[in-house]
């Protein structure tokens, strides 16, 4: 039974954990650096123990700060949101070892996900199919397995996940250079330097498949669609994924399940698909084994509350919702509102917000923790908020996306909010299925 | 802490009601916030503010701006933490004495776990390094003078 809940991360998702937290009067700790003792996630726990100086290497990324804060609390769960320590095997292992239960899957399905290339194996011995690529432990076995991938084609660090550490590469010539480079940056960022290389599939679509599990019994909550993307990172996510034949749309689902099973996963995670948009073959991707920034199209179309799940998962409860009870309905969208200025290549924007007004209103949902005044530090990524707009139909929801984005305002510092104006206006996204090339081909003011 | 804030439901409920009426806008008030429900066009917005919030955040800004610089100088295109290197370890991008051009990166600065090149913008040779590696610098703080 899960009492006294800390929560290690900051930001929207915190406050999204405190929200169903206390629904379920769980006594809320939240963890804050010293850059973040006055955010609106730290006025509305409960409690809070400062964990560190405002850099994440000494505060949210460090595992003997969160778990002392965490004893320190007498905290029976911890709930480590998205980034940071959520999907790291060694934190979730030192929670266990404190005796406090991690609102996540067991340490083996993080070990198992968390290395791309086991993922990959794993998947495969799941009776996923994968992008076809391989593993290269060296220049050369990298340069060996392109040949046999051709091009154009992904580099990939074993160790990365988000968007980091991808290259693309169109042409052999540029490949030794590129794998040097690849190498290099996946060493300095992960502490790994170990690359693969996939091929490259031009028209791909990001969709994604919700699943739950209790260790025994797995089901899935359907699609999302993730194509709009910038580096890699993703800014406009929609349940379902729009224009996937059925039968294509239930062999995913189904995969999702089938990996799910096999792991004997329990909790929340997200199974990720790259799809063909012309021909609908599906490779897998990953997983992630965590809450994803993008649950609340997901909650919208199903009703079911995902952190309540993984509290309830993680608690050891068995599944309370079987597949036939999953009935989703509708349609929603969430554009991710980033501090980035969308005209100068997604520069950061740090500063602080004069004039928060978001929109509010008939099938519209915020997740945020920016209110007027509010902070945007330096140190920590540039999400300042979500707009998840839902309808019965797709065309319902892009129209109250599209008016609810004229209803945004946030003074202060460059947003992503001019971009996702465009986005909605634009007639391949009115139409639905778009790839991941999507924004190349957008047109600007 | 007894005064829970409204949950996006509340609020959505709250907007249906406006929206059926000629009213313009809802201010409630509480000890721990402030929140107006207001018409915008054809839409609605939620403003929220925090009681609590008032005391604004220190910037933490080792290297302040120099109003009164002479000459040409490099400057922070953004906050973040200074790095004089591509990694830990590695050789400085630039050194006192150097020759840079207009294009030569000096610099990156880490923010929002992003790697920003700093450009010399200039041509010249650099003279004066302002900033100590892992500073964290304000937009527009000074980070070495070139001639």
């Amino acid at each position: 039974m899960i009492r006294r809940l800390f929560i290690a991360n900051r930001g929207e998702i915190a406050l999204r954990i405190i929200r169903t937290a206390r629904r379920l009067g769980l006594t809320t700790i939240l963890g804050v650096s010293e850059a973040d003792r006055d955010s609106l996630p730290a006025l509305q726990a409960h409690e809070i123990a400062i964990l560190g100086p405002p850099p994440s290497a000494q505060s949210y990324l460090s595992i003997d700060a969160v778990i002392a804060a965490a004893r320190a609390a007498a905290a029976d769960a911890v709930h480590p949101g998205y980034g940071f320590l959520s999907e790291n095997a060694a934190f979730a292992r030192a929670v266990g070892q404190a005796g406090i239960i991690f609102i996540g899957p067991a340490v083996a399905s993080l070990e198992a996900m968390g290395d791309k290339l086991m993922a990959r194996a794993v998947a495969v011995a799941a009776g996923l199919p994968v992008v076809p690529g391989g593993e290269a432990a060296t220049p050369e076995e990298a340069l060996r397995s392109a040949e046999a991938t051709g091009y154009p084609l992904l580099i990939k660090a074993v160790a990365g996940g988000g968007g980091r550490g991808m290259r693309r590469v169109d042409r052999a010539t540029d490949m030794p250079a590129q794998i040097d480079r690849a190498m290099a940056e996946a060493q300095a960022a992960f502490g790994d330097a170990r690359i693969y290389v996939e091929r490259f599939i031009a028209r791909g679509r990001h969709v994604e498949v919700q699943v739950l599990g209790d260790g025994a019994r797995a089901i899935h909550l359907g699609t999302r669609d993730c194509s709009i993307q910038r580096r890699f990172q993703k800014l406009v996510e929609e349940a379902p994924a729009p224009g996937l034949p059925d039968g294509r749309r239930a062999a995913i689902e189904d995969a999702a399940v089938r990996l799910a099973k096999h792991l004997g996963y329990r909790g929340a995670g997200t199974v990720e698909f790259l799809v063909d948009a012309e021909t609908f073959d599906f490779f897998f991707l990953e997983m992630n084994a965590r809450i994803q920034v993008e649950h609340p199209v997901t909650e919208a179309i199903t009703g079911i509350d995902l952190i309540e799940q993984q509290f309830l998962l993680a608690d050891g409860q068995p599944l309370g919702i079987a597949q036939e009870m999953v009935r989703p309905a509708g349609h929603a969208i969430e554009v991710r509102i980033n501090a980035e200025d969308p005209d100068a290549d997604f520069r950061p924007s740090p500063g602080r917000i004069a004039r928060a007004a978001w929109p509010a209103g008939t099938g519209l949902r915020v997740d945020t923790h920016i209110a007027s005044g509010g902070a945007i530090p330096p140190y920590y990524d540039s999400l300042l908020g979500k707009l998840i707009a839902y309808g019965p139909t797709r065309a319902i929801a892009v129209d109250r996306l599209c008016a609810a984005l004229q209803s945004l305002h946030l003074d202060g510092v460059a947003t992503t909010a001019p971009l996702h104006r465009r986005i909605v206006a634009d007639p391949r996204f009115i139409a639905g299925g778009v790839d991941t090339r999507f924004l190349e081909g957008l047109a600007h003011e | 802490m007894t005064d829970l804030p409204l949950t996006p439901d509340d609020v959505a409920e709250i907007v249906a009601i406006l929206d059926g009426s000629s009213y313009e806008h809802l201010d409630i008030r509480t000890s721990r916030f402030r929140l107006r429900i207001a018409r915008d066009g054809t839409g609605w917005t939620q403003q929220w503010d925090w009681s609590d919030d008032d005391t604004p955040v220190q910037a933490e800004t080792p290297v302040a701006p120099v109003a009164a610089e002479t000459g040409p100088v490099i400057r922070a295109p953004l906050p973040g933490t200074f790095y004089r290197a591509p990694q830990p370890g590695a050789p400085p991008f630039v050194e006192v004495g150097d020759r840079v051009e207009p294009d030569t990166v000096v610099a990156i600065i880490e923010t929002m776990k992003l790697m920003n090149p700093v450009h010399a913008g200039s041509s010249g040779r650099i003279t004066a390094i302002l900033a100590d590696n892992a500073d964290m610098v304000t937009r527009d703080a000074v980070l070495m003078r070139i001639t």
